[in-house]
């Protein structure tokens, strides 16, 4: 039934509209005289030391990618779960041979270490 | 005009089960979609006050008391006074991004409200990817986080970014498989098929006689269990909040924002609790029915279920009335005591009209899913109030080591057990 979907589109063209116009009405009131010292990074109250978009842990990217592996996993099993009384004890079996094979992987990922954060 | 004046006496039919975007009018979605907005507004506005309010008394102070009533015109002074801020791009700050992040992360989290089912007819489209398309929209986000904290230009908001996001993204695989397992639950009927829709799985706890949280004891408190942990981390509150952890981060993603535009990031982060709150009152609590819905069916029981929407309210009227009486009898409280007698007054008018049987057949719905989700508000303030925060290492082992194979063996548990009803 595509006639379902079409509020969502409304809703997201109404917030669309609403949110710049709630910012334009807070540009019309408020003041606005910035100076060098007040457009300065906040670093403390000292002088920013560096360029803050320089390179940053692995880590974060290592998550990442376990992210997407796992996260596409739940996707899959959405479809089993929605028919688990009809496919039974079929739809089981396979479902944990799917997961044996994440787990398989998932045990190898913790015995690497990915997961530790020190 | 003839077909609308129409469309809404058949609407107020209460035997009449269909959405607004089901039944294919525009016009009645539009004015659900301008409802939810005020509601949410108002929601928000008192969230911040209670917010306040009950932290404070949990730490045995005031709060606020001077600007209105018990200080109930606060968040409105508050927001008059963002209003009236200046509101600064920091000078190394990429403005478009810097501009367009709040958008995502207030869109994010208003969009997941299009499917969010406040009654059988109460919501404003159902589609039969409801909890799919909430889980998605809700975790769309993340994407506003880091373009927030990448626009800055800035080491604080940097690290409150990656951080916020890496925990975002850790906990969602918990919350997903979490959701698996109620997903599982709603097939387990005649037909053999569930069902994603999220009027659909409240039907199916209706159809099944019990809520999702004591289907399979204890298989379903645990999913409960932890999808409500990971909500909590989603959503970037404290005990999780270390994304804005001010000790060592200011106050992570959004130190650069300043003004309206931070309040924004506010307005994203209430309505996000909001929406998580409603899913997890969506798939375990039963939704919008009320409490014990097959074991009172008496029309006896109805009756008086359907009183306590509007003596509820005046409970709340009372609760006013005597801090009405309890005001210091000055000169200067005058103005705040009649404030607070008419808000009282306001309250009690309300529950009076909750009282009449038209309007409560079909607020009843609204009322017990709103109750459910203030409860869940309520926690969360709790929680704020007294855990203490987590550690970065300690939130992942929590995300990756605990809440994911807790996850997966209680999918695959449910299974089972699922597996050896149907055998039987």
């Amino acid at each position: 039934m595509p006639q379902n979907y079409v509020p969502i589109f409304i809703f997201i063209a109404i917030i669309l509209i609403l949110l710049p116009l709630t910012l334009l009405a807070a540009k019309l009131v408020r003041p606005e005289n910035p100076s060098k010292t007040k457009l300065m990074p906040y670093e403390c109250g000292i002088d920013p030391v560096s360029d803050s978009r320089g390179r940053y842990t692995v880590r974060y990217y290592i998550i990442a990618i376990l992210f997407v592996v796992f996260d596409v996993e739940t996707i899959f099993l959405f479809p089993w779960a929605v028919k688990f009384k009809a496919l039974g004890l079929f739809g089981f079996v396979e479902i944990l041979i799917f997961l044996a094979i994440l787990i398989a992987g998932y045990v190898w990922v913790w015995k690497k270490g990915a997961l530790e954060w020190v | 005009m003839h077909d609308l004046i129409q469309y809404v006496q058949s609407y107020l039919d209460p035997n009449v089960k269909v959405t607004p975007g089901a039944a294919g009018n525009m016009f009645w979605a539009f004015v659900y979609i301008m409802l939810v907005f005020l509601g949410l507004s108002v929601a928000v506005i008192a969230m911040n006050w209670l917010e306040r309010k009950i932290l404070a008394h949990m730490q045995v102070r005031l709060g606020p008391m001077r600007v209105g009533p018990h200080g109930l015109l606060q968040p409105i002074a508050d927001a008059l006074k963002l209003l009236l801020k200046e509101d600064l791009i920091p000078a190394g700050a990429d403005s478009f991004v810097f501009w367009f992040a709040p958008f995502i992360v207030v869109l994010a989290a208003f969009c997941v409200f299009v499917v969010v089912p406040f009654g059988p007819q109460h919501a404003i489209t159902d589609m039969n990817i409801g909890i799919l398309f909430m889980l998605g929209v809700s975790s769309l986000s993340v994407l506003g986080v880091v373009m927030a904290g990448w626009a800055s230009n800035s080491h604080y908001p940097l690290i409150g970014a990656l951080r916020s996001s890496a925990q975002m993204v850790s906990y969602e695989i918990a919350m997903g498989l979490a959701v698996i397992s109620a997903i599982l639950m709603t097939s387990l009927n005649a037909t053999g098929t569930g069902t994603l829709s999220m009027i659909g799985i409240v039907e199916a706890q209706k159809a099944q006689g019990e809520w999702f949280i004591f289907k399979f004891f204890p298989l379903g408190l645990i999913a409960f269990f932890i999808f409500a942990v990971a909500m909590v981390a989603e959503t970037n509150r404290a005990p999780f909040d270390l994304a804005e952890a001010e000790s060592e981060l200011t106050a992570g993603f959004h130190t650069e924002y300043s003004g309206f535009r931070w309040s924004l990031f506010f307005l994203g982060e209430y309505t996000a609790m909001i929406a998580v709150s409603s899913i997890a009152v969506t798939l375990w609590l039963g939704g919008w029915l009320r409490p014990f819905p097959n074991l009172l069916n008496s029309p006896t029981w109805d009756t008086l279920f359907s009183y306590v929407p509007g003596a509820t309210f005046l409970f709340l009227a009372a609760i006013c009335f005597y801090n009405v009486a309890r005001m210091p009898k000055h000169p200067y409280f005058r103005i705040q005591t009649m404030g607070l007698g008419a808000f009282g007054a306001a309250l009690a008018l309300i529950g009076l009209i909750l009282f009449i049987p038209v309007v409560s057949v079909r607020v009843q719905d609204i009322f017990w899913f709103t109750a459910k989700v203030a409860g869940f508000q309520y926690l969360y303030i709790w929680y704020r109030g007294t855990f203490p925060r987590y550690r970065f290492d300690q939130l992942m082992h929590l995300g990756w080591k605990v809440l994911l194979p807790l996850g997966l063996g209680v999918l695959i548990l449910t299974a089972g057990v699922g597996l050896l009803q149907i055998k039987s």
